[in-house]
C-alpha cells in the first residue's frame, strides 16, 4: 500500500515540470524576453554612444592629416587596381610619445589630477563623515548644499573664481584692504589657481560616494572597537578607514578620472602657463586642425584612464564577493 | 556552616562587604522617554548577576551605560572603587558582547577575537596562543581565516562571546549572549561560562530574557520591568519567593488568583479566591477584607480523580480542558467549576500504557496543594 502511495505521485510531478500550463509558460517567456530587454538596453546605450564615438574617433587616429574636408585621409581606399587596401598611420601616436611637450603634458596632467584627488580626499572625507554624523533634518540641508552649485553653469563658477583670483581681483583688493599685503599676489594664471579650481569643481564627486558608504556603517562596530580597548585614532585607523575604502576608490576615481581631461579650468585659471592634456587636445584640433594627432591624443588619454577603471571594476567585483 | 563562610558564597548577604558595581541612582531618558528610571544597584566580586526583562525594559541601555557608550542622564556608578564617570569607554575594565555582535567584517574571526589584544600591546605569539584558546573553548578553532559573514548566526555569536572573553576583564557585560545556539551548545557554553567565571573570577553580568537561563546561570537576577528593577534576589527567592504579581508571572508559570483576605492571624491567612478558600500557613501582614492575590506553582498542584476525603481549604474540582505533553511532565489546563481556569503540571513519572494518559480531555479531577505552597502579594 505505502509502495503505491509513494510510486504514482511522482511521475505525475515529472510531468507537471516538463509540460506546465500554457499559461505558465508564457508568463515564464515574458519573463526571460524581459529580462533580456532590460540587458540590452543600456548595452545598446553604450554601444550607440559610447563605442560608435570612440571607433570613429580612432579610426581618426590612425589616420593622415590633410588639407581638405574632413582633414584626414580615410580608412578605406581603393587602388588604381581596383583593390580594397586599408590604411593604417601609427605615426600619429608615435609623434606623441616622443615629443616631450606631449610626454611632459601627460605627466603633468595625471601630477595634477592626482594632487587634485588627494586635496578633495583630505577636505571631502572629514565634510562626509560630518554629514553622516549630523541629525536627519540638517543633514538633508548640508546634503542639499553640497549639490547646490550645480544648479548654476558650470562655465559661470569658473569664470567667477577668475574675478577672485585675478590680480585686482576680490581676495588681492580684501587684502590690500586690509593692510596684509601692498602688491597683488599672484593667483590667476597659475598651478594654484588650477588646483583651486578642480578641488571646487570635484569635490561633491568625493563627497557624495563617500557619503553614501559611510552612511551604511553601523555605529555599533566603533563602540566594539572602543569597548576593546581603541582610542579614537586607532578605531578611525583600524576600523573606519578600512570600511569605508570602497567609498574613497569610487569617489578617487570619479575626481581623477575627469580631472585628468580638464580643458576648461586648466584653460580659463592656468591660462598658457599650466600644460594638460585637454588644452593640448583642444589646440591640435583647433588650432593646428590635425584631427588625427588629436584623436590619438585622446586615444592615449583614454587607455591612460581605463587602466584605473579596470581597478575599480576589479575591486568593486572583489566588495561584491565580500558581500 | 558558619557566617563567615556563608557570605563568601552570598556576600549581598555580608552588611560590611564593599560592592564590586556599585550603581546609584542612574537614570537614562531618551527625549521624553524614559528607559532606564532611578536604578540602584549591587554587584560584588566574582558574581554572576543577571538582567532578566521582557523586551524593550532597559536591559540593554544600562549595560551600555556601563560600558560607557551611554551616558547617564543622572546618577552615578563605580567599578572597583573608581568613579566611572569621566572614564571614556576605552579605559573602562569592562568588555561587552554585543546583541548584534557587531564583529569587524572586514576582519577574519582571528582578527576579530585577537583585535582587544593587540589594541592593548599584547605580543603577538602570546595574541595567537590565547585565541586559539579561546576559540576551542567556543568550538570555532576550524574557523579561523573565516570573515564574519561567512558564518552562521550560532557562529557568529560565539565569536563575539570569545572576543569579549579573551581579555578577561574585571566586568565582562553580556548582551543575550547565548540567544542563538542550539540546546547543547547553549548548555555546554552556560557551563563553560560558569567554568571560566570559577576560573578568573571575573564578574559578570548577562542580560537575557530567557528565565531558564537566568535560574541556571545566576548568583542572583534582577527582575527588570520598564526601567525599575521588580526584585533582585538569589533564583531561589525569585522563584519561590516572588514579591510581585509581575515576578511570579514573568518567572515560570503561575495561576494568579484575587481575592480577599478572610482571616489574618499570627501564623496562618485565608484568602477567599475564585479557586476558592486558600489557606496559607506563612504569615504576612494584610488587613482583614483586603484585597490580595495568590500565586500559585502550577507544579504545586496535585491533580487526581479521587475526590479528597475531607472539605477544606485549598482543593478544587474541575474538568481537564487540555493537555499539553512536554515529555518530562504535562500540562494540564482545568477549567474549575465556576469557569477559573488553573494550569497544573504533574511529571510523566510512568511510560502511558496504550499511549493514552490516565488522565484525559473531559474527566473531572480533583486539585489539592499545600498550605505552605501558595505565594500571597499584594502588588
Ligand atoms: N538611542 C535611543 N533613542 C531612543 N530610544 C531608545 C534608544 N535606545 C533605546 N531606546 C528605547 O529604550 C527602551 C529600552 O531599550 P533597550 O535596548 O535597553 O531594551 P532591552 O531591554 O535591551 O530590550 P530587548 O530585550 O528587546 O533587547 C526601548 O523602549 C527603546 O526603544
Ligand atoms: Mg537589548
Amino acid at each position: 500500500m505505502t509502495d503505491t502511495m509513494r510510486d504514482s505521485p511522482v511521475p505525475e510531478v515529472d510531468k507537471a515540470l516538463e509540460n506546465p500550463p500554457l499559461g505558465a509558460r508564457i508568463s515564464r517567456k515574458i519573463q526571460s524576453s524581459w529580462k533580456s530587454v532590460v540587458v540590452f538596453l543600456p548595452y545598446s546605450w553604450l554601444l550607440i554612444f559610447f563605442l560608435l564615438p570612440f571607433v570613429i574617433v580612432a579610426k581618426i587616429s590612425v589616420a593622415e592629416a590633410l588639407i581638405a574636408s574632413p582633414p584626414f585621409s580615410s580608412l578605406l581606399e581603393w587602388t588604381d587596381e581596383g583593390i580594397l587596401t586599408i590604411r593604417v598611420v601609427i605615426d600619429n601616436f608615435l609623434y606623441i610619445f616622443q615629443d616631450d611637450l606631449y610626454v611632459t603634458t601627460y605627466l603633468n596632467s595625471i601630477k595634477i589630477s592626482s594632487i587634485s584627488t588627494l586635496l578633495c580626499l583630505l577636505i571631502g572625507y572629514p565634510i562626509a563623515y560630518g554629514i553622516v554624523r549630523s541629525p536627519p533634518t540638517t543633514k538633508n540641508m548640508l546634503l542639499f548644499m553640497i549639490i547646490l552649485p550645480f544648479w548654476t553653469s558650470f562655465l559661470l563658477r569658473v569664470y567667477a573664481w577668475m574675478g577672485l583670483l585675478a590680480d585686482q581681483g576680490t581676495i588681492n583688493n580684501l587684502l590690500i584692504d586690509l593692510g596684509v599685503i601692498e602688491t597683488p599676489i599672484r593667483m590667476l594664471y597659475s598651478e594654484f589657481a588650477v588646483y583651486v579650481g578642480i578641488v571646487y569643481t570635484y569635490l561633491p564627486f568625493m563627497i557624495l560616494p563617500l557619503y553614501a558608504n559611510m552612511e551604511k556603517l553601523d555605529n555599533t562596530l566603533n563602540e566594539a572597537a572602543a569597548d576593546l580597548g581603541a582610542k579614537p585614532t586607532s578605531i578611525f585607523f583600524t576600523v573606519t578607514l578600512p570600511l569605508t575604502m570602497p567609498g574613497i576608490v569610487a569617489g578617487g576615481l570619479l575626481v581623477f578620472i575627469p580631472a585628468t581631461g580638464e580643458f576648461v579650468i586648466p584653460d580659463l585659471l592656468g591660462g598658457g602657463n599650466v600644460l594638460m592634456i585637454g588644452r593640448l587636445l583642444y589646440n591640435e584640433f583647433h588650432a593646428n586642425h590635425d584631427w588625427p594627432v588629436a584623436a590619438a591624443v585622446a586615444i592615449a588619454l583614454l587607455v591612460l584612464l581605463v587602466a584605473p577603471m579596470m581597478l575599480y571594476q576589479h575591486y568593486q567585483a572583489k566588495e561584491a564577493e565580500a558581500r | 556552616m558558619s557566617e563567615q563562610q556563608a557570605y563568601i558564597d552570598s556576600p549581598w548577604l555580608d552588611p560590611d562587604a564593599e560592592p564590586f558595581i556599585k550603581v546609584r541612582g542612574i537614570t537614562k531618558k531618551f527625549g521624553a522617554f524614559t528607559a532606564v528610571n532611578n536604578v540602584d544597584l549591587d554587584i560584588y566580586r566574582g558574581e554572576l548577576f543577571c538582567l532578566l526583562g521582557g523586551s524593550g525594559c532597559g536591559k540593554s541601555t544600562l549595560l551600555r551605560m556601563l560600558a560607557g557608550f551611554e551616558q547617564p542622564t543622572s546618577g552615578s556608578f563605580s567599578i572597583d572603587g573608581v568613579e566611572m564617570a569621566n572614564v571614556p569607554a576605552y579605559e573602562r575594565p569592562t568588555n561587552m558582547m554585543f546583541q548584534s555582535y557587531a564583529l569587524f567584517p572586514h576582519m577574519t574571526v582571528e582578527k576579530n577575537v585577537g583585535y582587544g589584544l593587540k589594541q592593548s600591546g599584547v605580543p603577538k605569539s602570546e595574541i595567537e596562543d590565547r585565541v586559539n584558546d579561546i576559540l576551542k573553548l567556543v568550538e570555532l578553532q576550524d574557523f579561523k581565516k573565516r570573515k564574519p559573514h561567512q558564518l552562521s548566526g550560532g557562529q557568529s555569536q560565539r565569536v563575539a562571546l570569545a572576543r569579549a572573553l579573551v581579555k578577561e576583564p574585571k566586568v565582562l557585560l553580556l548582551d543575550e549572549p547565548l540567544g542563538a545556539l542550539d540546546k547543547r551548545l547553549r548548555e555546554q557554553t552556560q557551563f563553560e561560562l560558569m567554568n571560566i567565571q570559577e576560573k578568573v573570577g571575573i564578574t559578570f553580568i548577562v542580560v537575557t530574557h530567557d528565565q531558564e537561563e537566568a535560574m541556571t546561570l545566576s548568583t542572583r537576577i534582577a527582575v527588570m520591568d520598564a526601567g525599575q528593577f521588580s526584585q533582585i534576589g538569589t533564583p531561589t527567592e525569585i522563584y519561590e519567593f516572588p514579591e510581585s504579581r509581575f515576578v511570579a508571572d514573568f518567572i515560570g508559570s503561575t495561576n494568579i488568583f484575587e481575592g480577599r483576605v478572610a482571616e489574618e492571624s499570627g501564623d496562618h491567612v485565608t484568602v477567599d479566591t475564585e479557586a476558592g478558600p486558600v489557606l496559607i500557613d506563612h504569615g504576612m501582614s494584610v488587613q482583614n477584607g483586603a484585597r490580595v492575590f495568590i500565586a500559585l506553582r502550577p507544579e504545586k498542584i496535585q491533580l487526581t480523580k479521587e475526590p479528597p476525603v475531607a472539605a477544606g481549604p485549598n482543593q478544587a474540582k474541575g474538568v481537564v480542558e487540555d493537555i499539553g505533553y512536554l515529555g518530562d511532565v504535562s500540562i494540564y489546563r482545568v477549567r474549575l467549576d465556576n469557569g477559573t481556569l488553573v494550569d497544573v503540571t504533574a511529571p510523566n513519572l510512568v511510560r502511558p500504557k496504550n499511549r493514552t494518559h490516565k488522565i484525559t480531555w473531559e474527566e473531572d479531577v480533583y486539585l489539592s496543594w499545600s498550605a505552605s505552597s501558595p505565594i500571597l502579594l499584594t502588588k
